[in-house]
């Protein structure tokens, strides 16, 4: 049957062919015994660096291969078709990196970049707090100058890859009085004085991934760590944010493209009234709802980008679409390969319901699909009075 | 150090499909892999150079396609892939094969260590590795399922595995190798790796580059002639036991009790 | 290269049934060649009734007068100074050969402090034993054993030579072979004469199993096989069979060798060998997780018997490779096998089709273990063998 032709250059097939590989033959294998154990991904992480997929996006004077949000997301893709907690872990090393690449000085990239690329350090990204979730104007965690220093303190939570990874870009608050004009974004790193990490979460899924607190008690960090420009944080953190949420989708998509061959596998060969559930048009309206949708979703996700990649400028409104439409999808999806699976779609010796259990995540972290919403909306009302 | 490693492409048995009413392979659809265990024999030989130094080549006998096998051992980090391919080098049992790739190794120079997987999934049988090593003069230790090497640089401790155990080996290289899959993990492809192996250049070596005498080679340098292929049959006596799992439990445990199992 | 002769081809379509890898077909009733499918393997020259098919530019190799070498060998193997059993099945084995051929069994013996076993050898079917005794072939080394059955060959000229396909024969054997320069076959199931040439006609799997070859070695000899343990049966010994024992000094320059045996380890196998077992429990994929697998252990346990693994169960890490049955691992025929979340892929029925009952517990009605089960159970192994477990303790008022 043919498949949707997207075009793929030979090296993108290949990033598509290697992220394959390690979801199949190094997640798939142990991503049950991870989830029960809540235990974070070490040796996959060593693969992943092994095969070069963490300087995937990185210039290549910094070793890496200069590719796109595009070839990003055939990668996480692939790589979530195994395990999102999993890829969730590799998506956040990207999502902290992107900010030394965009605004970090020539010293801060020659500093970091390499590293990451190499997979020698993994990165993490620090917005969220206690009471500044999508509203990140209300960060409260300062920073303050004082002699050749900076003095941060406050604490940045649910944090993924927390305490496990080295480097770490969070954002401050400079001067309240200027709001979200305030803000100023930073590169801590494990083991600076006064930075410590609070209790591991215990989460309805992603289990695999890593999510604490960061806590700043009096950290003292020179001032070569500040990124970018005083009060450039909140711009940092949604140009960011806005090359990270296709990746979101496409992890939702590889998500639900595996919910969807588990239910399709299941209906062939589950036999009720003497015949394969399949050949019932309750189950095969259901199976294929589901693989139209992720199809879509797909598209969007590929064509945003894409669109990225061509350098276009203002795509906050296409990469909230593209995590928008992919996440709610892959939660309906996920929801309905448990329904197709019954009563095993309900035991943990069925891989669905982990399935089911990540899927929510993805329509809450990366700014929830509500703030997608008023992205969105926010960019129809601007655009149509223009016109 | 210079390694050579010794690699087979076979059909996957994941996609391998058979006749039975001819008796015969369906050739169709079947893809071709690098036999599983030739890529701990890879993996060995990469160990080895990343921490001696030195040039990993691979070498593989096979029809043209074969190229890929070498492509994807590249992509895995080793340094140059040789194609050992002529018309004339098919038919080949473990006698003419183990002639062939012996005259490519003592063309590319001294070696120190050669390697092989255990056997071949397609022929299982396991006697290249020993042939080879006669050919070549060197000794020879299947089924290696540990390895180091000494300090100075040539030495080496083995691990055998046989039935009832193992033995541990102590012998100096150059020497011929060949091993199991619990010997080591065997790494990913890196993209680096991919992008590289897609440009190299894999010469192509036949039988005259070889210098290979004719009759040596192939079907007309094989001692062994295949006569005959069918299937295997199994004895048909199943028995579906039926109901629920209960059910099923209590008929089984019936059944032991008239065998006198139980 | 293979040719057709298009006088001769009638197109009748022999070859295009008999060949394995679809490489000749009848088109406009002749048959044509796809030179790149062709593996040159024969079948379809022996199988033409025209003789339309030959070989080209194949020299055949009548190197050695064929008739010149007579007498079946079988290479005795001792592991830790007893004789292993498939030394016993090859004299069973032997001894038809010869007597098919009207030539004797010659067991060749080497080791250290053996001598005693000559006499267990005639007692199980050889004529003659050649006992080569010496402290250097106390421990196992390829070249040694090699080099001394390679002479041995030289001198006394036997037309087959059979050994073990253990461990040890599958890796010294092929050095014997190649220094001949003569075939051999690796892992044979099945052996027998064909009456008019005396050829030895080697049947051994491939493909995993999937496919049975029957192989011949025409031009070169002596014809060499290795042969699968508990394949064949031995023959009952009997004490009072007399032979001849003759003793052979190793010529010095044969005895030195490049690899040096540290230490020889017995590793203990979980519960008794698998390859004695009556009772086998193997354990697949099925299973899912390690931590299930002790259902196994303790099924295997109840019924006095040992667990088994299929290659997804030892892939997994849940079971030690010694356990592992089928193609790549051991091959074993006990009273009772169940097959506990194992799909039955051929690799693995290869290794346990010999067993009298087997019970297979599967959730996929469909999965091919079915094919050769004896009974057979559909539903999740996590579910049937808690339930089985408790059904036999019952039984046993336990």
């Amino acid at each position: 049957m043919t498949q949707v032709n997207y075009f793929l250059t030979e090296e993108q097939q290949m990033i598509v062919d290697l992220a394959w590989q390690i979801a199949v033959e190094k997640i798939i294998p142990v991503r049950a015994k991870l989830d029960e154990a809540e235990e974070f991904p070490w040796d996959i992480m060593k693969d992943m660096a092994q095969a070069d997929l963490f300087g995937l996006y990185i210039p290549e004077e910094y070793g890496g291969f200069a590719k796109g949000c595009f070839e990003n997301c055939l990668a996480v893709e692939q790589l979530a078709y195994g395990c999102i907690a999993v890829t969730t872990t590799f998506a956040a090393s990207a999502l902290g990196g992107y900010p030394i690449l965009l605004f970090g000085s020539d010293e801060q990239k020659a500093r970091y970049l390499p590293d990451i690329t190499s997979g020698k350090r993994l990165v993490a990204f620090g917005l969220t707090e206690a009471n500044a979730g999508s509203d990140a104007a209300r960060i409260q965690t300062t920073a303050v100058e004082d002699g050749d220093d900076w003095i941060i303190n406050g604490t940045k939570q649910w944090i993924t890859s927390g305490g496990e990874a080295e480097i770490y870009t969070i954002i401050t608050m400079t001067n309240r009085n200027k709001g979200a004009r305030g803000a100023t974004a930073f590169i801590l790193e494990k083991g600076d004085p006064g930075f410590s990490f609070g209790k591991k979460e215990r989460k309805m899924g992603l289990n695999a991934s890593s999510t604490r607190e960061l806590v700043f008690n009096e950290c003292r960090i020179p001032k070569d760590r500040m990124l970018g420009k005083k009060g450039q944080g909140f711009i940092i953190a949604m140009r960011t944010l806005d090359l990270a949420r296709p990746g979101i989708g496409a992890m939702a998509v590889g998500l639900a493209q595996a919910a969807l061959d588990e239910a399709v596998k299941y209906a062939r060969q589950r036999i009720q009234f003497d015949q394969p559930i399949i050949s019932f048009q309750a189950i095969q309206h259901m199976l294929a709802d589901m693989a139209t949708r992720i199809e879509a979703s797909r598209a969007l996700v590929y064509s945003v980008a894409r669109t990225i990649d061509a350098g276009a400028n203002d795509v906050a409104k296409l990469s909230a679409m593209a995590k928008l439409f992919a996440t709610d999808m892959a939660m309906q999806v996920t929801t309905d390969a448990v329904q197709i699976l019954g009563g095993y779609g309900y035991m943990k010796s069925y891989p669905v319901e982990k399935m089911m259990r990540d899927a929510k995540v993805l329509q809450i972290y990366e700014g929830t699909n509500q703030i997608m919403r008023n992205v969105i909306g926010k960019a129809l009302n601007k655009e149509y009075a223009k016109k | 150090m210079n390694i050579v490693v010794c690699i087979k492409q076979v059909p996957d048995a994941k996609t391998v499909r058979f006749d039975t009413e001819k008796g015969t392979l369906v050739r169709e659809g079947v893809e071709a892999v690098i036999n599983p265990f030739d890529f701990h024999a890879l993996e060995a030989g990469l160990q080895m150079r990343d921490t001696y130094g030195g040039e990993v080549t691979v070498l593989s006998m096979g029809p043209p396609q074969a190229e890929n096998a070498l492509r994807e051992a590249l992509s895995l980090g080793a340094d140059k892939g040789i194609l050992l391919s002529d018309r004339a080098f098919a038919g080949a049992d473990t006698l003419a094969t183990t002639y062939t790739l012996a005259k490519a190794i003592e063309k590319l120079g001294p070696v120190d260590l050669v390697l092989c997987g255990k056997q071949a999934i397609d022929g299982d049988t396991a006697q290249v590795g020993p042939g080879l090593a006669v050919r070549l003069g060197l000794p020879h230790v299947t089924c290696v399922s540990a390895l180091s090497v000494l300090d100075d640089g040539k030495t080496m401790h083995l691990r055998r595995v046989n039935e009832d155990g193992y033995d541990m080996l102590e012998l100096e290289m150059p020497a011929l190798l060949t091993v199991l899959a619990s010997l080591n993990t065997s790494r990913l492809p890196s993209l680096k790796g991919k992008m590289r192996a897609r440009k190299a250049d894999i010469p192509v070596w036949d039988a005259q580059k070889l210098g290979a005498e004719p009759g040596r080679i192939g079907l007309a340098g094989s001692a062994t002639q295949v006569v005959s292929t069918s299937l295997p049959t199994f004895e048909a006596r199943q028995e579906m036991l039926e109901g629920s799992a209960e059910e099923q439990v209590e008929a089984l445990v019936f059944r032991f009790k008239e065998a006198g199992i139980l | 290269m293979l040719k057709v002769d298009t006088e001769k081809c009638t197109g009748c379509g022999e070859c295009e049934e008999v060949c394995t890898f679809e490489a000749i077909c009848v088109q406009d009733d002749v048959a044509v060649v796809d030179q790149d499918a062709c593996t040159l393997c024969g079948i379809c020259v022996d199988g033409c009734p025209e003789g339309a098919l030959e070989f080209h530019g194949k020299e055949i190799l009548l190197a050695t007068d064929l008739n010149s070498w007579k007498g079946v060998w079988v290479v005795a193997e001792c592991r830790r100074e007893i004789l292993v059993p498939v030394t016993l099945e090859l004299l069973a084995k032997s001894r038809g050969l010869a007597d098919e051929l009207g030539t004797e069994v010659t067991a060749v013996l080497m080791g250290h402090e053996i001598e005693s076993r000559a006499q267990e050898l005639i007692s199980y079917g050889a004529d003659r034993v050649l006992v080569i005794d010496h402290p250097e072939l106390a421990t196992f080394t390829d070249e040694v054993y090699g080099n001394i059955l390679t002479d041995l060959a030289r001198k006394e000229r036997p037309e087959i030579i059979l050994a073990g396909a253990t461990a040890m024969g599958r890796s010294y054997i092929p050095r014997v072979a190649t220094i001949l320069k003569t075939g051999l076959t690796a892992d044979c199931t099945g052996l027998d004469i064909r009456a008019e040439d005396r050829a030895l006609l080697q049947t051994r799997p491939a493909f995993g199993g999937n496919l049975l070859a029957t192989i011949v070695c025409p031009g070169h000899r002596p014809q060499m096989a290795t042969v699968r343990p508990h394949v064949m049966r031995a023959n009952t010994p009997d004490p009072g069979r007399k032979g001849d024992v003759i003793r052979v000094l190793p010529e010095e320059d044969l005895l030195s060798h490049r690899v040096q045996v540290l230490e020889s380890v017995k590793e203990q196998a979980e519960g008794p060998n698998l390859s004695e077992a009556d009772v086998i429990v193997t354990a697949g994929r099925g299973f899912e997780q390690e931590k299930n697998v002790n259902l196994a252990r303790e099924l295997a346990d109840l019924l006095g018997g040992t667990v088994g693994a299929t290659r997804a169960a030892v892939d997994a890490g849940w079971l030690p490779g010694r356990t592992q049955i089928g193609q790549t691992g051991v091959t074993v025929s006990p009273k009772l096998y169940v097959a506990c979340g194992v799909s039955g892929a051929i690799q693995h029925i290869v290794g346990m089709q010999g067993s009298e009952i087997i019970v297979a517990i599967n959730k996929d009605a469909e999965a091919p273990i079915f094919d050769v089960a004896t009974y057979g159970l559909v539903g999740d192994v996590k579910e049937i063998l808690p339930l089985l477990i408790r059904n036999i303790r019952k039984e046993r008022g336990l």
